[in-house]
This record gives structure tokens, C-alpha cells and sequence, in this order.
């Protein structure tokens, strides 16, 4: 039985929770995220079992990937083995949630239907299965990579479909929904790896072209190579703004300024200057080549302009967060902002409205109202130095890359910018290098 | 200061003699305030930078210090009631807190730290250095009694260094507008022997706070000279300076320490005394005083020691080499008020955090800026790019406020200190940390 040595970062942030996995090398060979939650021993549970969960899967890819018999079904067989790995793990949540859901029902309050809601319940969630599939086929874009916001939209568009204002209303399907996506979400699957990757292995190869059901043998030989692996965890590093309640000593604790700069290092080695805009703070860092944190600003106790700001204005706006940027980017005539407040977020955007305001017009000001804040910050801080990697989730969003982008170019002059795909991971990546240096350190 | 670090801890904390000695002296300064109208004892309101307690001693008048109001106020989770209060009177959100709190506190019937109501001024002595709030702060209080104001002007050190027509121009003041005042209001003659044996007393009791201070270049420090530094300048900064008891103080005060250097022991907090001393820290700007034990003890928790620091110089720069000077009362006095932090110009601040921050061989400095207060503040992030330039030592930035209790964020500020240190540490450590 082989072994796996592995380093893990996790970074605690107030909106979600994330964890780097990197092997011997330094290489990331799996990751994980979460919403945070209340309880943020749950969530780094949840994200470090969902990253160990990665690390299997890259490890299985590894093997596939090194043995030369298997070159020509390689990329086939491993994207589709990937979908169904993804889709066991959804179903997996869907049968957590529909026992979440009949929980919830068993309250006296619903006694008197009870029978009907149970059937109601069932045939949601049976649809939400059939549309499971569809979230991973190949041509498949999904909204978000979390469980909750799938299934919140899946089970609210069905639950709208089939309440009945004289019989189950949509409001009970939706205090139902409520409780049950609660406990879904702090519950943890455990190691259920080898479980899921045989059952997404058996429906791959059953789907599988011709030329790949030749080498089965030899592929569910070295997917269960990758099952009966021991995976072990010989140092972790814990950042972000929930860092203090992770239950490691205290010299396994990071700052996340220290980080995210030793990430955005790592990401792009030429970054001298880092901006991390995450859910509650918003920090200016300035790198040496090594990577090392040589000064940094914070904003103060008052998190406007952060990524929670624009948290709220997409509830205002009933979207997604992920489709505000978007929807900037559709404005012609961006509007002055000149206040980032997030208490005063929501009357601020109604009064516009009411103004009759485009919606992307005003989005447009929003955004660089943010970015503004970030370049008074970045002033502080010392500037910015080329090259220059912007992080945290909000680099995720497009009209506040476009606003970085022409600001910085009107006060700094060109300058390299970096941004990552994976960007969100910069501060558990940091972590997680810590947690490799202190394993080389100690050997 | 009446509250001391034995208070703001359990029971079982050690107090040392002069923790005691100091909270017994204010304390029958408070009483004898409280007292001063029926023992028909006159009383002057005047401010911590540049005063004249010598002077005020030697007239029989009682001081009044309303920074140390407001500051016991924040100490005492008062001072967000006193705020809001003052708020309601029309004082904007942005104006001093200092002020905000004396004024709110003056309307819930300024009672004062000890519990017992504060006498009305016969006179507001404005000695203004450095802080020209000061003037809008006695305006108001004007406004609220009825009496008399002296007006001292100090000119501000834009040479960054005290010239002989300052002098002269504060001593003129002295003679023709604050020494005629105190006479009335006291209706004592201006008696300069009496002035000249107070002096005496102060420099004798200034030589035992400066080799106090100077105590933290010992490594490890046997104080903090920041935390601990805001109590060993209490006597000295307010009502004590030219008296027998400060003398006393600063003797016990002393040979605690000395005790403390030779047993090679760290600085006393309310926490015990930190178990090994990992950084050694320069603080520029005041403290906050409504979670002053909170603020304490990020730093206790990480090893951190502040070994010098600008607030514990805002009542002037003994360190620096001045003395009150018996031979030549007013003179010294001007030069006293001159000398105060504040009344310096950025320049010459740089260059005395820079000098701590070599003499005390600190690992760094930390700029704690505080939102309301524009003297301490303004320039303050041009000083740490400054000296990070002329020290190569990397420099700390948080923000809070005096005594308004809003603008503490303990999760922010114990942020950046983790932050800022693991930042040192890893500096040090090189890229293996």
C-alpha cells in the first residue's frame, strides 16, 4: 500500500472557506471550498475532506496520466470519470437534503398533510436528481461550483412550479428548504472517496467509447491504486479572518496578509505589489522577490467598498453575485458613486432606481466606487509596483477588474496585472506553502 | 491616572508600591478637588502639553486636566455615553473625542473618575502646544462657566529647535497675562522663591522618570514603555509635577525597576509578565483607552514589548535632556512648553523615533493612528515611509480612537498587530520562516 505525504493550507474567510493541498513539490494536487458557515469547525471540516477528496481524484488522474498503455483513452475517460465523480458527490447532497427536508416535515405544524408534502418533497427532489445530470454533462455551465446554490435555485424553481396557495404553499416548501439546506450544509460526508469514484467509475465505463471499455481492467486497476493510498497530512497552516477558531497550536497560524502575499508569490513570481479584496477586509501588499511581506495597509474597522458590499447590493438586486460583473460591463454611461457603505448599500440603490438609473449604469459606479477605495489603500501602502496580482474573490469579478485595470494605468502608469483563475485560493495556496516550509524545516 | 494596571487586572495581580503610592495620590487630588469649593481652594482648568502646574502650585490653585478626565472616562466605559451625549448637543461625529467627552460629561453633571462631582473653574489657563483644538476646547468650556481665561500661546518649532525669541515671547506672556491672572484669581503675589523650590523637586523627580524609561534599553525590557510608560508619566504629566509626593513616587517607582534589571526580569502587566520578550517595538501616537487591556494584551500575547514610545513625551522631552530649571523659573517653563511633542514638526518627531528605535535596538515600530486626533496624526503615513527609509526597519500601521468606543475594532487591530509581527518574524527568519 503506497503513501502520500501531503501539506494543507486552509484560509477561513468570512464568506467562504477554502483549502490548498500540495504534495512534496510543491504542487497543488487538490483544493477545496466552502461557504463559511456560523460554525467554523464544520466548514474547515467540510473543505479539507472535500480537498482530500481532490487529492485522491489527481491522484488517480496521475496514474492514468504516467501509464503509457492508457495515452489514448486518457482524456476521454478522465473528464468523464471527473463529471460522474462531481455528479456521485451531488447525489450524495441530494439524498443528505431530501432526509433534511422529511426531517423538517415531521414538525406538528405540517401534521394534518403531512402524507402530500412527503410526496411533494420526493418528487422535487427525484427532479432535482434528473436535473443533477445536467449540471455535469460536457456542454454544461454552471452558475456556481457549490451544492447550495444549485439546489437552492433547482429546488425554488420547482418548489414555485408546484406549491398551491390553497393546499402546500410556497412558503412552507421554502422554511422546509430552509432548515434542511442548513443542516446539509454542516454536515460532513466523511472519507467517502472510494465509494463515490467506484460508483462514477461504473457509469463512466458503462457510457465509455468501445476503445475505452477495451482497457477497463487496467483503468479500474489504477482507480483502485488510488482508493487504498494513505493519505497523510504531515503539516497544515491555518489563515483568515476565522483563523483563531481552527484547532491547530498557534505557531501553525498565519496572518493571511502573510499569505496571500507568499500565494500571489507563488502564482506569479514577478508580483511586488498584491491587492486582496475578500469578504471583510480589503489589504494592500507589497512583496519582496522571495515572496516576503515587506509592508501592508488594511482598511479600517469599516468593511465598505469589501466584497460583502457587493454581497448585498446583489441581494437588493435578487442576483447572483457572480452576475453582477457582467452586467456592469453592459453600461455606456457609468454613474458617480461616491459612497461604498454597506449599511447604506441597499438605499443607495433603490433611490437611483427610483431616479430611473439603468441598472449596469449604476453597477458601473458600484464597482469603481470599490476600486476607488482599493487605490486609496494601494496609495498607503507604497503604490503600485510592477508586476502587480490582484486576489481574494473579488478579482472574480470583471467590471472590478476593468475599473482596477484603467485606474491603476491613470495613477501608476502600465503595469503588469496578474490575476489567477483560482485567484480565491491565493491565501490557503500561502498557507499551504508555509505549511511545506515548515515540514522541510523540521525534516 | 487613577485606574492602574493592578485594576484593570483580577484581584490576584501583583500590584507594586508604586502602583499603590500613585493610586492613593490621585486619589486625594480628586478628593481635595471635590472639596476645593467649600475650602474655598481655587481651581484652573489647563491641559496636559505645556503645563504650569510649578507655577499654579505656587499660587495655592488646584489643576483640572480634561484629557485625564476623558481618558479615565474611556478606562471606565464611560466615555460612549458622554460622546453620544455631547452629539446631541450638536458636536459632529468627526470633532475630538477628548472634547466630546468632557463636554458630555460636563452635561451628566461632570462627575468626575473618582465618583465625586468636579468644582467649576475659577479660571481656564490655554496653554496651547501644538494642539489648537485646545483653543475651540476652552471656547466651549467658556461658553459653560463664567470666569476668566489666561491665553499663553506657544509657537509651534517650525526650525525644529527652541529659539531665544520663543522664550522671550512666552516669558512676556507669563509676566503680563498668566501671572497677573493667577494673582487674581488667587489673590496671592506671584512668590518666585516658592516657584524656584517646586522646580527643584521637579528635577529631581524628572532625573528618576528618565532613568525609568531609559530602563527599557536593557534587554529584556523591565518595562513597558508604552503600556506601562501611559502610568509612569501620570504624576509627572498632571498634577504632581514640583511636589514632595511626585519626588516620593518616582523614587519608589525607580528602585522597582532596578529591582526589576537586576532579577532580569520583563515588564509587569495585567496579564503577569510575558515570558520571553520576542519583539522589541517603538510606538508613535496615543493609545485607546476604552480597551486599553484588550489593546495591552495583543501585544502581551505575541512577546511584544514597546520599549519607547512618543505619547509618554507629549508632556515633554525629558529624555531629550531638559530639566525644569530653578536657577530660571519662567525661562524654564517656556522651554518646558516648547519641548512637548506635539509642539514639534514632523522632521524633528522622525528624528527622535528614529534615534528610539536605534538606542532601544527595537525590532519595529508601530504607528497606532488615531481617527479624531489631527495633531498626532496628520503626516503620520508619510513618518513610517520615512523611517522605514532611514532605518530600514519595516513599520506596523493600525488605527482606533482615544476614548470613543465605536472606533475600536479588536478582530482589525489584532489583525494587523499578528500580521505586522509574523511579518518581523518572518523578516528575521529570513525566507524559511
Amino acid at each position: 500500500m503506497s503513501e502520500l505525504q501531503i501539506c494543507m493550507g486552509i484560509d477561513l474567510g468570512s464568506t467562504t472557506t477554502k483549502a490548498v493541498v500540495l504534495n512534496d513539490a510543491g504542487e497543488v494536487i487538490g483544493r477545496g471550498i466552502t461557504n463559511s458557515r456560523s460554525n467554523y469547525d464544520v466548514a474547515c471540516q467540510v473543505v479539507r475532506e472535500e480537498a482530500l477528496m481532490r487529492t485522491r481524484f489527481s491522484l488517480t488522474r496521475r496514474t492514468i496520466q504516467f501509464d503509457p498503455t492508457l495515452a489514448a483513452v486518457e482524456k476521454p475517460f478522465l473528464s468523464a470519470l471527473e463529471r460522474n465523480f462531481r455528479l456521485c458527490q451531488h447525489l450524495d447532497r441530494l439524498a443528505c437534503l431530501r432526509q433534511a427536508l422529511h426531517h423538517a416535515a415531521e414538525e406538528p405544524r405540517y401534521h394534518a398533510y403531512r402524507r402530500e408534502l412527503d410526496a411533494m418533497l420526493d418528487e422535487i427532489v427525484d427532479t432535482m436528481v434528473e436535473l443533477g445530470a445536467g449540471h455535469f454533462n460536457e456542454l454544461a455551465v454552471r452558475k456556481s461550483d457549490f451544492f447550495r446554490d444549485l439546489a437552492t435555485a433547482d429546488y425554488m424553481q420547482l418548489a414555485e412550479q408546484r406549491s398551491d396557495p390553497g393546499g402546500i404553499s410556497f412558503d412552507t416548501l421554502c422554511s422546509l428548504f430552509d432548515a434542511a439546506i442548513l443542516v446539509v450544509d454542516n454536515s460532513t460526508s466523511g472519507d467517502s472517496f472510494t465509494e463515490q469514484i467506484r460508483a462514477a467509475l461504473g457509469s463512466t465505463l458503462e457510457h465509455a467509447t468501445p476503445a475505452v471499455k477495451l482497457k477497463a481492467e487496467e483503468l479500474r486497476s489504477a482507480v483502485e491504486s488510488t482508493c487504498s493510498t494513505t493519505i497523510l497530512e504531515v503539516a497544515t497552516v491555518g489563515t483568515g479572518y476565522g483563523r483563531q477558531r481552527l484547532p491547530f497550536p498557534k505557531e501553525q497560524i498565519r496572518s493571511e496578509i502573510l499569505c496571500h502575499g507568499l500565494g500571489a508569490h507563488a502564482m506569479f513570481p514577478g508580483t511586488r505589489t498584491a491587492l486582496d479584496i475578500g469578504g471583510q477586509d480589503t489589504k494592500a501588499i507589497q512583496v519582496d522577490a522571495d515572496g516576503l511581506v515587506v509592508s501592508f495597509q488594511m482598511n479600517d474597522r469599516c468593511a465598505a467598498g469589501c466584497g460583502r458590499y457587493l454581497g448585498y447590493i446583489a441581494d437588493e438586486m435578487k442576483l447572483g453575485l457572480h452576475e453582477l460583473g457582467p452586467l456592469a460591463d453592459q453600461s455606456h454611461s457609468r454613474i458617480k458613486i461616491n459612497s461604498t457603505c454597506t449599511v447604506f448599500a441597499g438605499a443607495e440603490l433603490r433611490e437611483r432606481l427610483s431616479l430611473g438609473q439603468r441598472r449596469e449604469d449604476i453597477l458601473a459606479g458600484l464597482h469603481r466606487a470599490i476600486i476607488l477605495r482599493a487605490m486609496s489603500l494601494l496609495a498607503r501602502a507604497g503604490g503600485v509596483k510592477d508586476e502587480f496580482t490582484f486576489t481574494g474573490g473579488v478579482a472574480r469579478n470583471s467590471a472590478a477588474v476593468k475599473a482596477l485595470r484603467s485606474l491603476v494605468k491613470e495613477n501608476y502608469g502600465e503595469r503588469v496585472l496578474n490575476i489567477s483563475a483560482d485567484s480565491i485560493y491565493t491565501g490557503a495556496l500561502g498557507a499551504a506553502l508555509f505549511a511545506l516550509r515548515k515540514k522541510e524545516a523540521d525534516a | 491616572m487613577t485606574t492602574q494596571p493592578g485594576d484593570l487586572a483580577p484581584a490576584d495581580v501583583s500590584k507594586e508600591q508604586s502602583m499603590l503610592l500613585q493610586k492613593e495620590m490621585i486619589a486625594r487630588h480628586y478628593s481635595a478637588l471635590a472639596r476645593a469649593p467649600q475650602q474655598g481652594r481655587k481651581v484652573v482648568y489647563t491641559f496636559v502639553p505645556g503645563n504650569l502646574t510649578e507655577l499654579l502650585r505656587s499660587f495655592e490653585l488646584l489643576p483640572v486636566l480634561p484629557e485625564i478626565n476623558a481618558l479615565q472616562a474611556g478606562m471606565r466605559k464611560l466615555s460612549g455615553d458622554y460622546i453620544t451625549e455631547a452629539e446631541k448637543h450638536g458636536h459632529s461625529e468627526d470633532v475630538c473625542t477628548y472634547v466630546k467627552c468632557d463636554i458630555g460629561m460636563l452635561k451628566k453633571g461632570n462627575i468626575g473618575p473618582t465618583g465625586e462631582r468636579l468644582p467649576s473653574p475659577d479660571l481656564l489657563l490655554l496653554s496651547y502646544t501644538g494642539c489648537f483644538t485646545f483653543m475651540k476646547w476652552f471656547e466651549l468650556l467658556r461658553q459653560e462657566y463664567d470666569c476668566p481665561v489666561a491665553m499663553l500661546h506657544v509657537p509651534y518649532q517650525a526650525e525644529g529647535r527652541i529659539l531665544p525669541h520663543h522664550v522671550e515671547y512666552i516669558v512676556k506672556q507669563l509676566r503680563t497675562e498668566v501671572i497677573p491672572k493667577l494673582e487674581q484669581v488667587s489673590g496671592r503675589r506671584y512668590d518666585e522663591d516658592r516657584l524656584r523650590e517646586s522646580l527643584r523637586l521637579s528635577a529631581q523627580a524628572e532625573d528618576d522618570l528618565v532613568w525609568t524609561l531609559e530602563a527599557a534599553k536593557n534587554i529584556p525590557s523591565p518595562i513597558d514603555a508604552y503600556f506601562g510608560g501611559v502610568y509612569y508619566i501620570g504624576p509627572m504629566f498632571t498634577a504632581f509635577r514640583g511636589t514632595p509626593e511626585g519626588v516620593t513616587y518616582y523614587q519608589t517607582l525607580r528602585n522597582e525597576v532596578e529591582d526589576r534589571v537586576r532579577k532580569g526580569l520583563g515588564p509587569l502587566t495585567p496579564e503577569g509578565t510575558p515570558e520571553k520578550e520576542r519583539y522589541r517595538l517603538v510606538v508613535e501616537g496615543p493609545p485607546n483607552w476604552t480597551n486599553f487591556r484588550e489593546f495591552w494584551k495583543m501585544f502581551y500575547d505575541e512577546g511584544a514589548v514597546v520599549v519607547a514610545s512618543s505619547y509618554t513625551k507629549v508632556g515633554g522631552l525629558y529624555d531629550r535632556g531638559f530639566r525644569h530649571d530653578p536657577a530660571h523659573p519662567l525661562e524654564t517653563l517656556a522651554e518646558y512648553c516648547l519641548g512637548c511633542y506635539t509642539n514639534l514638526g514632523l522632521p524633528t518627531r522622525l528624528e527622535l523615533l528614529r534615534q528610539y528605535i536605534h538606542d532601544y535596538r527595537a525590532d519595529g515600530f508601530i504607528i497606532n493612528s488615531i481617527k479624531s486626533c489631527n495633531s498626532f496624526s496628520v503626516g503620520q503615513l508619510l513618518m513610517l515611509r520615512q523611517l522605514e527609509q532611514s532605518t530600514g526597519v519595516p513599520g506596523g500601521f493600525i488605527e482606533s480612537d482615544l476614548v470613543d468606543p465605536r472606533y475600536f475594532s479588536a478582530a482589525n487591530v489584532k489583525n494587523r498587530i499578528e500580521s505586522y509581527l509574523q511579518m518581523l518574524e518572518q523578516k528575521r527568519a529570513g525566507a524559511t520562516a
